[in-house]
């Protein structure tokens, strides 16, 4: 029974950390399979987010759920800032161009972060709904905080999964990711969708960071987690969004069993055993196509 | 006034000029059909009419408006849609969806929804398959869900390239029949592009013919088809001498 129980605390918190993962790498998922761009600047979305929380919460006394609609949408608009003024004018050049301004990107914003004051180079916390908060059932104890991150993450996913599936931009722009030529005659504005694409993917990265941040604490390098879910997305095929998920479920519960069940060490190579592995069996991903075109 | 107006359009392919100042006119309600080998130029001028590429000199007007050098989402507001080379379909879209995004900038749901019932009428296939995605789509189907596409887009002007392109006989002569329903009854204003003369020229009623990027004979399609130049470089019927074999240094009178 006590084994039991460990299994399920390890799984959990395996499967919690796997979400974050997973939120980062629908990030990269979503920007490459519109602009074919990969956005390594993807992780400091986490550490704004997380950086705004924590100044809404501790210095303003907002609540957490304020905090965390407010950190999202502020990083969706931090995302179309970043499009409007850096990206749209590299529109065209070639790809390794623009993933080096990401990297770029990624560097100033940490730096940036460690600039403003009352942020800086510490390490901070802030106290949420579950923090300290437990749920029992007999000898089982599960922490709320981690059942709180996999809880939001299923919300948030269905409510993509809906905007993709149900409204006329969301197929819009899955259209223009399968098809940008056809998308310009249907009328689509191509500048439209990739804007939307930054919109969403930053503010899915901020809605991580505020999620990660009882975890991991608030700190400047918090947004190294994306090295991580990068993985996670090419485990998951890289262009497919419930690939980057599962990817990212994979990564998580493989690095907490490794953590607690081999020697010390095995904890961040097994992501990338596994990673390897899939890649030789299936070189496009769990859930990848390869491209075909009837003639 | 006709409906579409090209004045003298010059438009290139980085440093390759490839339509050398073409004009042509498309009167409302019309049939207009450009024919012409490879690389003649016939896609370039419907990607410029539709905004995908901007000519270096010349004029198009649609409606009394000019439109080259506006963007292409403006140019399919204003009722220019395309159908392009190669289907060019959302492979992991539903049929239904795919037909959706033709009528991406519409408003009126119910007319939208109206507008459906006639492509499904057009082309019962596509009803029957609308859960299926349209990458599993035969190339017939694909065509006619690209045709579908385009006429949810209801536009004032249809811009056809290619439809016959890798499609069996029958098909071809299928399809071609819708296009003329679609004519008929939707009042479409269609610009045709075609490597296939003979049924080009028997749907449309004015024709274009196109060599290097310059028009070099206009006329009304029965004209056309009674040309012995369109005769025998268009349409393949052979023409022969009064010592009965073909002669093979025959020039065209146009050039």
């Amino acid at each position: 029974m006590e084994l039991f129980n460990e299994i399920i605390q390890t799984l959990l918190s395996g499967v919690s950390i796997g979400c974050i993962y997973g939120l980062v790498a629908l990030g990269f998922v979503l920007i490459f399979k519109a602009t074919e761009v990969i956005n390594f600047a993807q992780g400091e979305m986490m550490v704004l987010g997380a950086f705004i929380a924590l100044t809404l919460i501790n210095v303003f006394g907002f609540s957490y759920w304020a905090a965390l609609l407010l950190a999202t949408v502020g990083l969706g608009i931090f995302g179309l800032i970043l499009e409007r003024l850096v990206l749209r004018s590299l529109i065209g050049e070639p790809v390794f161009a623009i993933v080096m301004l990401t990297i770029g990107l990624g560097y100033f914003v940490r730096s940036s972060v460690s600039m403003v004051p009352t942020w800086g180079t510490d390490t901070y916390g802030f106290t949420t709904p579950f923090t300290d908060k437990a749920a029992r059932y007999g000898e089982l104890v599960l922490s709320w905080e981690q059942l709180a991150i996999i809880f939001m993450t299923i919300a948030l996913i269905l409510i993509l999964f809906a905007f993709f599936r149900y409204t006329r931009m969301g197929v819009a722009m899955r259209a223009t990711s399968q098809n940008q030529l056809a998308a310009v005659y249907m009328g689509i504005s191509v500048n439209r969708v990739f804007s939307l694409t930054w919109i969403i993917s930053a503010a899915v990265g901020g809605f991580a960071g505020v999620l990660l941040s009882p975890i991991t604490f608030v700190h400047m390098n918090m947004g190294f987690i994306g090295l991580k879910a990068f993985p996670a997305a090419v485990l998951g095929g890289f262009s497919s969004i419930p690939g980057a998920i599962v990817g990212g479920l994979i990564i998580g519960v493989t690095e907490s069993l490794a953590g607690v069940y081999l020697p010390i060490g095995w904890k961040d190579v097994a992501a990338w055993i596994i990673l390897i592995g899939v890649l030789i069996i299936r070189p496009q991903g769990l859930f990848g196509i390869q491209e075909k075109k009837k003639v | 006034m006709p409906l579409l107006q090209v004045r003298n359009i010059e438009t290139y392919y980085g440093p390759i000029m490839a339509i050398k100042g073409v004009s042509l006119d498309v009167e409302e309600g019309d049939i207009v059909t450009i024919l012409g080998a490879n690389g003649a130029g016939k896609s370039t001028i419907l990607k410029t009419i539709s905004g995908v590429m901007d000519p270096e000199k010349g004029t198009i007007e649609f409606m009394d408006q000019r439109i080259d050098g506006m963007s292409p989402d403006k140019i399919v507001r204003m009722g220019i849609t395309q159908v392009p080379e190669g289907r060019e379909i959302f492979h992991d879209l539903t049929v239904k969806e795919n037909l959706m995004m033709g009528a991406y900038l519409r408003k009126d749901r119910s007319e939208t929804q109206e507008d459906l019932e006639i492509v499904h009428d057009y082309f019962p296939v596509l009803k029957a398959r609308s859960s299926q995605l349209g990458g599993n789509m035969s190339g017939g189907e694909q065509q006619m869900l690209a045709i579908g596409r385009a006429i949810m887009a209801t536009p004032k002007l249809l811009l056809l390239d290619e439809p016959s392109l890798g499609l069996a006989p029958f098909l071809v002569k299928e399809i071609f029949e819708i296009i003329k329903r679609v004519n008929d009854e939707q009042k479409t204003t269609i610009l045709l592009v075609e490597q296939n003369a003979l049924i080009a020229l028997s749907l449309a009623r004015i024709g274009y013919v196109l060599e290097l990027g310059r028009i070099v004979k206009e006329d009304t399609c029965k004209e056309l088809m009674e040309n012995e130049d369109v005769k025998e470089f268009y349409l393949g019927v052979k023409e022969e001498s009064i010592r009965g074999s073909k002669r093979w240094k025959r020039k065209k009178k146009w050039r």
